[in-house]
């Protein structure tokens, strides 16, 4: 620490210096803040602002320049929808500061490199747009420019690579140019053109087999569903044609000519993509969601077309905006609406746009579904008098198309629907629907307007359903949610059962015992006799019927009632449970008792896994069961599988993570024993500490490797019965001379591609096993098409 | 094999304050005067809670309504259900526990501040339940709210106890 007197003259070079008024900290938070800010609203021009934050941080650069580098490559990676007012101001201090500018594009390649090394991919689309319009701001000198993207489109000739690897580079090249395209033509227009030529080529050959799995319909009209890359494609080459004329994007660096086009550019050092390896896991494929264009706001401004690279920059844009302020819904639905262009777009019809573009996107929008509800309520409250409609206008644009709208994009569509209306009193002109009330219950339209209708009432109640809907559609109202008890009435004496049920309401009413519970069962009979060796607890569905049945119906009240009745006879649930037969009669009875109420059914399904009364497997069994094939196609069937392999996932995580943290227990503890040699005063024995450690982690190891083992048999089940049940179905129309493309048969393929696409990531891990068990080539090329497109997803 | 994990914190760079806000999954400034501790035990308790507090709820607000709206942000461990001392009826508010924080903090995030029934909903951390908490502590058996309030609200007993007893 410098014995000089403090002073707050500015002497350059004492990194430890500190100024007599702020601690470094608020300095740096100070400067953030600064940087963070520049281009928000305010009194002065965007450009006064600027010229004026370039002067600040010229002057702090002696003192702060790696905190300002640090900032200024996060700013590049994090807030991409203020592009180019950074690329601006590192422009004005890059003409300031030459030596400033070099560091910085050096820092920018580091960062680069780094989100490359840990698959950041989209962070890293970012840092490279911002390069390439440092060109425009005479940062970097074009031909250096040109040559990273020759690097970076000779990935696409690569072998052996995964195609999602060669994708990105490319997108990376060509999602830039509508910033740097003309500038780079100007200066390099064979090399371009070249560029332009090979990426044309491989778009030309790549394979395509996944584009269907990730459509939103299956229909490419009124708008057709390209991949990414392809319209992307589309948009350069009529930028192109345009002669790289491109008039949305806000350049204040245009503003600040004269200063920066005196400065010293920076070449880029040669950039050599890292190569492919094990761990590198690539962003997904991706398909454009369109259901906008001009002919829908035809009062308002022209909403730029399909293959307008404007319609790119405002959807690149309004997807940044939201995956900075996702937390804070106001803010983003302030952020979204104060975007500029507002009177020369349709902005509000491009937010809906892009909102349901990621609600809807295949395998899973970006953020959790309920925040997308809420955004779009916030938006509704900010514009109150022209967001609305365009919502109203897109629902029902939606409704419309439902014929061929993905199964999976169908239920969000239905929870989105369902929950937005519960905020809104569920007001909607169901009598526009009345269409659906012509035909067969089992198709999109009414079968949507049903389960709409049912997750209304479950976020209310059944008569303010019956309230709400005209009379007419009562057909489609959801059933009233009461329990059916089969020994309830008088007249079910003659049942099976009856009067052991009857003994058993008394003794649970009586807070009989699990023991007592047992004894009363005894005397039921067994149906399977014959199948009897030994007496009392072998699979016997007569006890397990009047048992689930009796205690359901007292504990029927409410969820808590039932989670309790679950608590309190978990023995007894165990024991009648604890072949494979008893798990899936019970469950069985359940719906039985239930049917009326899926929710109800779901709940219990849940405690029962979680308590261990019944496992995965058997729901998976349970679920693609005869007795549920009347409920199949029924939204609530497929949440409770997905909310069943979620549990095991999550399960077998939990297990790797307690291994994971004994395994480091273990190393700390062997790294202070080494250290601890010489320390006699450690009375702790460490032989003795390691056993019980060491032991842990061999039992976790095994219960990781049972969980596992468990995990992929669950998937194995349902891939299994979703080939015998699609097979079964290919037969009969083939045999029968009928169409394969039944409504029934579109939901349950994409039920299974929604299998493959919401579980992706541990699916990878048993491809072998799959190709070589299940999907075989002896297989209906209907079924095993769904497992190709899935490997190609990442092929 | 092992499992893949992607790493979440990047080597090179941080993340700004700006885009670090989560004001809606920010501890409030109401803190519970029955709890049993200090100040500081109980801000501990409620950076690492799973449990919410839902208030303004309809009287006739359901547990299966409550599950299904919170359902929508994660897995529910488990609701309970606010009760009048006196009466031992729902009266307007409850608990809610997520297994996971996470899944409170997106309920804090998009479930605060909507509706259900009808009623602009709020939530809040809580430090966890403890038997005695699902009652009211109001004189009259209620929340204390529904003691002094002067508005009728048809969905929690018309007028305040207050008023009612004039």
């Amino acid at each position: 620490m410098s014995r000089r007197r403090h002073s707050d003259d500015s002497d350059a070079g004492q990194p430890h210096k500190r100024r007599r008024t702020s601690e470094p900290s608020e300095i740096e938070e100070r400067l953030e803040s600064l940087i963070c800010r520049v281009g928000e609203k305010s009194n002065s021009s965007l450009e006064s602002n600027l010229e004026g934050l370039a002067g600040v941080l010229e002057a702090d650069l002696p003192n702060y320049k790696s905190k300002i580098l640090r900032i200024l490559c996060t700013v590049a990676r994090l807030l991409p929808e203020k592009l180019t007012v950074y690329t601006t101001l590192v422009g004005l201090l890059n003409a300031r500061n030459y030596n400033f500018g070099g560091e910085f594009v050096e820092a920018m390649i580091r960062q680069l490199k780094e989100c490359l090394k840990v698959n950041m991919y989209n962070e890293a689309v970012h840092l490279v747009r911002f390069l390439s319009d440092l060109v425009n701001c005479h940062v970097i000198a074009a031909p250096s420019m040109v040559a990273m993207f020759e690097n970076f489109v000779s990935v696409t000739q690569e072998e052996d690579v995964p195609q999602v690897r060669c994708d990105w580079y490319m997108f990376a090249f060509l999602s830039s140019l509508p910033w740097v395209g003309k500038e780079l033509y100007e200066k390099k227009d064979a090399e371009m053109d070249r560029l332009l030529s090979q990426t044309e080529s491989y778009l030309k050959r790549r394979q395509k087999i996944h584009v269907p799995m990730l459509q939103v319909w299956t229909a490419d009209k009124p708008h057709p569903q390209e991949e990414v890359s392809d319209c992307l494609w589309s948009q350069i080459q009529k930028l192109k044609k345009d002669r790289w004329q491109e008039r949305h994007i806000l350049r204040p660096y245009l503003a600040f000519d004269s200063i920066l086009c005196e400065a010293l550019q920076h070449n880029l050092p040669p950039f050599t993509p890292p190569p492919h390896t094990e761990d590198s896991v690539y962003p997904m494929p991706r398909v454009i969601f369109r259901m906008f264009d001009y002919t829908d706001d035809p009062e308002g401004p022209v909403m730029p077309g399909s293959h307008s690279v404007e319609r790119f920059v405002i959807e690149e844009n309004l997807h940044c905006i939201i995956k900075s302020h996702w937390k804070e819904r106001k803010t983003c639905a302030a952020q979204l609406l104060s975007y500029p262009g507002n009177n020369k777009i349709p902005l509000n019809y491009h937010i809906v746009e892009v909102i349901f573009a990621e609600l809807f996107q295949l395998p899973s929008p970006p953020h959790i579904e309920v925040m997308y509800t809420t955004l779009l309520i916030e938006l509704c409250k900010l514009q109150p008098g022209s967001l609305p409609q365009v919502l109203a206008q897109a629902t029902e644009m939606l409704y419309m198309r439902l014929d061929t709208m993905n199964t999976t994009c169908v239920d969000r569509f239905i929870n989105w629907f369902s929950h937005h209306l519960s905020n809104f009193q569920f007001r909607w002109s169901w009598e526009d629907w009345s269409d659906c009330l012509t035909q067969d219950l089992e198709k999109p339209k009414p079968k949507f307007v049903r389960e709409v209708l049912e997750k209304c009432m479950r976020l209310s109640y059944h008569q303010r359903i019956i309230d709400i809907v005209p009379a007419s559609f009562s057909v489609l109202s959801p059933a009233n949610p009461v329990c059916i008890y089969k020994y309830g009435d008088e007249s079910n004496r003659s049942l099976p059962g009856y009067t052991v049920a009857l003994c058993l309401t008394i003794a649970i009413k009586n807070k009989a015992s699990n023991d007592e519970i047992f004894s009363i069962l005894k005397d039921v009979p067994n149906p399977n006799q014959d199948d009897d060796d030994d007496e009392g607890f072998t699979f016997n569905p007569l006890k397990i019927e009047v048992f689930v049945q009796t205690l359901l119906h007292l504990a029927a009240k409410s969820f808590s009632h039932s989670f309790s009745a679950l608590a309190k006879f978990h023995e007894v649930f165990k024991t009648l449970a604890e072949s494979d037969e008893g798990k899936l009669h019970v469950l069985r009875v359940v719906y039985e008792v239930w049917k009326n109420h899926p929710q109800m059914i779901a709940v219990l399904v849940d405690k029962m896994i979680r308590t261990q009364i019944v496992d995965c497997a058997a729901v998976a069994n349970w679920i693609f069961s005869s007795e549920l094939a009347h409920d199949f196609t029924r939204f609530y069937i497929w949440e409770i599988l997905h909310s069943t392999i979620r549990k095991m996932n999550k399960h077998v995580l939990k297990i790797h993570k307690e291994l994971e943290e004994t395994k480091a227990r273990l190393a700390r503890q062997h790294k202070r024993r080494d250290s601890d040699d010489d320390d006699d005063d450690d009375d702790r024995s460490s032989d003795r500490e390691d056993g019980p450690l060491e032991e842990q982690i061999e039992r976790l190891q095994e219960k990781v490797e049972s969980a596992q083992s468990e995990q992929k048999n669950l998937f194995l089940v349902i891939f299994q019965r979703f080939i015998m049940l699609l097979t079964e179905h290919l037969v009969r129309c083939e045999t029968g001379g009928i169409d394969v493309f039944t409504p029934w048969y579109k939901s349950c393929i994409e039920r299974l591609q929604q299998i493959f696409l919401q579980h992706h990531q541990i699916i990878q891990q048993y491809m072998v096993t799959l190709e070589n068990l299940l999907f075989t080539a002896e297989l209906d090329h209907h079924i095993l098409a769904v497992f190709q497109q899935f490997c190609a997803l990442q092929a | 094999k092992a499992l893949r994990v992607r790493p979440v914190a990047m080597a090179a760079g941080g993340t700004l304050s700006i885009l670090r806000s989560d004001s809606y999954a920010d501890l409030s400034q109401y803190r519970d005067q029955h709890f049993r501790g200090t100040r500081y035990d109980q801000e501990r308790l409620l950076r690492k809670s799973c449990t919410l507090y839902v208030g303004n709820l309809s009287f006739y607000t359901t547990e299966e309504q409550i599950h299904e709206l919170f359902g929508k942000s994660g897995d529910i461990k488990k609701v309970i259900m606010g009760l009048d001392k006196v009466k031992k009826t729902a009266c307007g508010f409850c608990f809610v526990e997520y297994y996971a924080r996470g899944d409170a903090e997106n309920a804090m995030r998009y479930i605060n501040g909507t509706r259900l029934d009808d009623r602009i909903i709020r939530t809040d951390w809580d430090a966890g339940f403890k038997e005695g908490r699902q009652y009211g502590r109001g004189r009259s058996g209620g929340q204390v709210r529904d003691e002094y309030r002067q508005d009728y609200d048809a969905g929690r007993g018309g007028y305040g106890k207050t008023v009612q007893c004039q």
